[in-house]
């Protein structure tokens, strides 16, 4: 038995912030109580030995879920794989995540979803829960295997880095996913109007002479595929929102009852376009976007329009990143700087509470997914403990990634994931 | 011999003495673009120009002050007029060139640009120009050079030496470039030489009036300029003409016509330059064009020909320009010029 003592319980699913013990068996929870009562229930199963975790100023909080990486493998080792991945995954708190199917093949099939599946098996631990290709080799032509590799284990689909173009075979993408009680994830972008470009479009691309995409680039898309949601009743997840104007969407959509649902990631809510030159490490696709549009995020993620932050952790390796902007890989590394980021911005900044900010990372990115997440007795024991105040300076060539392409490099940060548990078993510790 | 008024001012107590009289120097490690300069450094760079300009009426033009240096003329996008005018200040300097030209580079074979300017670099330039189609490529060379970094034109960035020589050519004409009445036509949104030329007579408070098609003047171009710089845009041609002092008429680039595409008829019967619509300018406006001109496209031929135009001058100053650049850059140290002998002249 694993009992974690002295930690701040904060679950956003029960409401429940209150100073709590949590007994662990096996690889679930037996119990989440006061301290006298967890003892007398450890108590009784002395024999079980009894190991103890002092969370002693701690918030313990059910596992981070995240929706949205690039694992790499398989086709992009030099990158990352599952193995330095998931390492790097745990290191930022998360106790399950979701790679896309962008891979080499494509995850479009049950063979390449089972292979991921069992080489996470022996790796760090973090659970892996693939999203599905939606269409063919992501090819936007035709469906790809949908329901064998839902019996595989993919939990979403999504054409990520592309877009579904053709509308029609987003509503059959969407009708289709919807009897299979699967969301869609939608890389939101219009290719003709996003072609060649290399951040987004504003002032300061005119004067780098960057070639810039406007904001609708993204929010023309949302606005088709929240009209195809209202078309099908399927569930509609937008993928790394970056734009004011697909923000005001999603809101609408919500408003009238659709079942659409977004994300949003940790640089988008913290960099702006202003921020971007010629290093590649802020090249990325969303674009980082306007300062009106990054306080937008931010409102939404108070509000409660944003469902989820998702990482999209995208590494490249080091010499991909080494060219000119416009040559270089969209991407960046995102496990190990997302919570920090999301304290430092979020909670430290007092926008959002403690609670909602777990919400986020928790219960918000599970209902995306049909899932459940509490602390309760029964449940699979999966947590993230973490510290408000530990301070830590992030340093990339640290990093358990295998890549090293990130905008926060050396950046100070004040809290961090202390212990990432994953079915009973403490995978990472800082 | 070279009249000693001819020889480069650094050398001697000139060093760092601009012609504001004030006694400061300035250390270029690179030039990537104008946008990081001040208007004194610019005012200075222009007044070392002016002896490389007497040099070039010399008939005989060539020095040995660089004897000795190399420059490596890295060309990573097809150029023919500013990789001339680079490699001729070189070999008027006295200096060597090495050349890295696009369609016989290594590139072509998937090296990287960064193992490319490596690979130059080992063979020990005194530093390196270069022209790449992506902005912001030399930034990225100079971050991992020790050599200085010229930029050649990058992408729609910037275009540094065609806004120097462009200003110097005004300033031999008008006395000044203070507060003037720019006019630019053309594809705004794809040119380097737009924004180099805001960023610099931006510093001395010209007024910019940006025409052309719709689509080719980003709503953004009217906040990029240097802090309290007054850009508009128009697309009548009658608005952005009247009471111009100068004109830059920018190469219509055909490969940018597809995008959307735009009828060349219809660009001629807008925008092209012509002496019924210069009429309408400043009289003796001046007329400048980075080339390669098209004729019959953006500009008439009888205002290229004609009187207000300074198209050639702006070829033999981009030498001049360049000259000193090389010269600044590789030459020694400006900070101790003053201790080493003058340059000498001729060869």
């Amino acid at each position: 038995m694993l009992w974690i003592k002295n930690g701040r319980v904060i679950d956003p699913a029960t409401n429940i912030d209150a100073k709590l013990d949590v007994l662990i068996d096996g690889e679930n929870i037996v119990a989440c109580g006061v301290p006298d009562d967890i003892a007398q229930l450890a108590g009784k199963n002395r024999g079980a030995a009894n190991t103890t975790f002092d969370a002693t100023g701690l918030i313990v909080a059910p596992g981070f879920i995240d929706l949205h990486c690039h694992l790499r493998e398989p086709g992009g080792e030099a990158s990352e794989t599952i193995v330095t991945g998931t390492k790097a995954a745990a290191r930022g708190g998360f106790t399950a995540i979701c790679p896309m199917p962008n891979t080499r093949p494509v995850n479009d099939n049950a063979s390449v979803t089972r292979s991921i599946i069992e080489r996470a098996t022996f790796a760090a631990g973090v659970r892996v829960w693939p999203i599905g290709a939606c269409s063919a080799g992501s090819k936007g032509e035709s469906l790809a295997e949908i329901a064998a590799m839902k019996q595989a284990g993919i939990v979403a689909v999504s054409d990520d880095g592309k877009p579904v173009a053709n509308a029609k075979l987003m509503r059959q993408i969407m009708d289709y996913c919807g009897s299979l009680g699967l969301p869609v994830i939608d890389h939101c972008e219009d290719v003709s109007l996003a072609a060649g470009a290399v951040m987004r479009e504003g002032e300061t691309s005119v004067r780098l002479g960057h070639r810039g995409m406007p904001a609708a680039a993204e929010s023309i898309c949302v606005g088709r595929d929240t009209q195809v949601a209202a078309l099908t009743g399927g569930r509609l997840h937008i993928a790394h929102l970056s734009a004011k104007a697909s923000l005001e969407l999603v809101r609408d959509a919500k408003k009238r009852g659709l079942a659409v649902t977004c994300e949003v990631t940790p640089h988008h809510f913290t960099l702006i376009d202003e921020d971007v030159a010629y290093d590649t490490n802020f090249k990325m696709n969303p674009p980082l976007a306007s300062r009106e549009d990054r306080d937008a995020l931010l409102a939404g993620l108070a509000d409660g329009t944003v469902d989820a932050i998702a990482t999209d952790h995208a590494p490249h390796e080091p010499s991909s990143k080494a060219v000119e902007f416009d040559k270089a890989p969209f991407g960046i590394t995102g496990f190990e700087t997302a919570l920090a980021l999301g304290l430092q911005q979020l909670v430290h900044t007092g926008r959002i509470k403690l609670m909602r900010l777990v919400e986020l990372f928790t219960t918000g990115p599970a209902r995306v997914l049909g899932m459940e997440r509490r602390i309760a007795p029964g449940q699979p024991a999966d947590l993230t403990l973490f510290s408000t105040d530990h301070a830590w300076t992030f340093r990339s060539n640290e990093s358990a990634s295998k890549s090293r392409n990130t905008p926060f490099d050396g950046r100070e940060f004040k809290g961090a994931p202390m212990a990432t548990i994953v079915a009973g078993k403490v995978i990472c510790r800082r | 011999m070279i009249p000693a008024a001819a020889a480069p001012p650094l050398g001697a107590s000139a060093a760092g003495e601009n012609l504001l009289g004030n006694s400061v120097s300035y250390r270029f490690s690179h030039l990537l673009g104008i946008e990081a300069l001040t208007a004194e450094q610019i005012t200075f760079l222009l007044d070392q120009s002016k002896p490389f300009q007497e040099i070039q009426k010399h008939p005989l033009k060539k020095l040995a002050t660089l004897r000795g240096k190399s420059v490596a003329l890295a060309f990573f996008e097809p150029s023919t007029r500013t990789r001339i005018s680079f490699a001729t200040a070189a070999s008027r300097l006295g200096a060597d060139s090495m050349n890295l030209q696009a369609e016989s580079s290594s590139l072509k074979k998937g090296e990287s640009l960064l193992d490319t300017v490596h690979t130059l670099d080992a063979m020990k330039p005194d530093c390196i120009v270069m022209r790449h189609a992506s902005s912001g490529a030399p930034d990225f060379v100079a971050k991992h050079l020790q050599i200085p970094v010229i930029n050649a034109g990058d992408g729609t960035h910037e275009h540094p030496t065609q806004a120097l020589l462009d200003a110097l050519t005004i300033r031999d004409h008008l006395g000044h470039i203070d507060k003037l009445n720019v006019t630019i036509l053309g594809d705004i949104q794809h040119s380097r030489v737009a924004r180099s030329n805001i960023q610099l007579l931006g510093k001395f408070g010209c007024r910019f009036t940006l025409c052309g098609p719709a689509m080719w003047l980003p709503r953004e171009i009217e906040r990029v300029g240097p802090a309290g710089c007054e850009i508009r845009r128009t697309s009548r041609m009658d608005e952005a003409l009247t009471d111009a002092d100068v004109i830059i008429v920018l190469r219509v680039q055909s490969e940018r016509m597809n995008e959307p595409s735009l009828p060349t008829d219809e660009y001629v019967l807008q925008y092209q330059l012509n002496e019924e619509r210069l009429a309408l300018a400043q009289p003796g406006a001046l007329v400048l064009h980075p080339g390669p001109m098209i004729r019959g496209l953006e500009i008439d031929s009888a205002v290229a020909d004609g009187p207000q135009s300074c198209v050639l001058e702006q070829v033999t100053n981009g030498v001049a320009v360049r000259m000193a650049l090389l010269y600044l850059l590789t030459g020694g140290e400006p900070s101790v010029g003053a201790k080493k002998d003058s340059p000498s002249a001729g060869d």
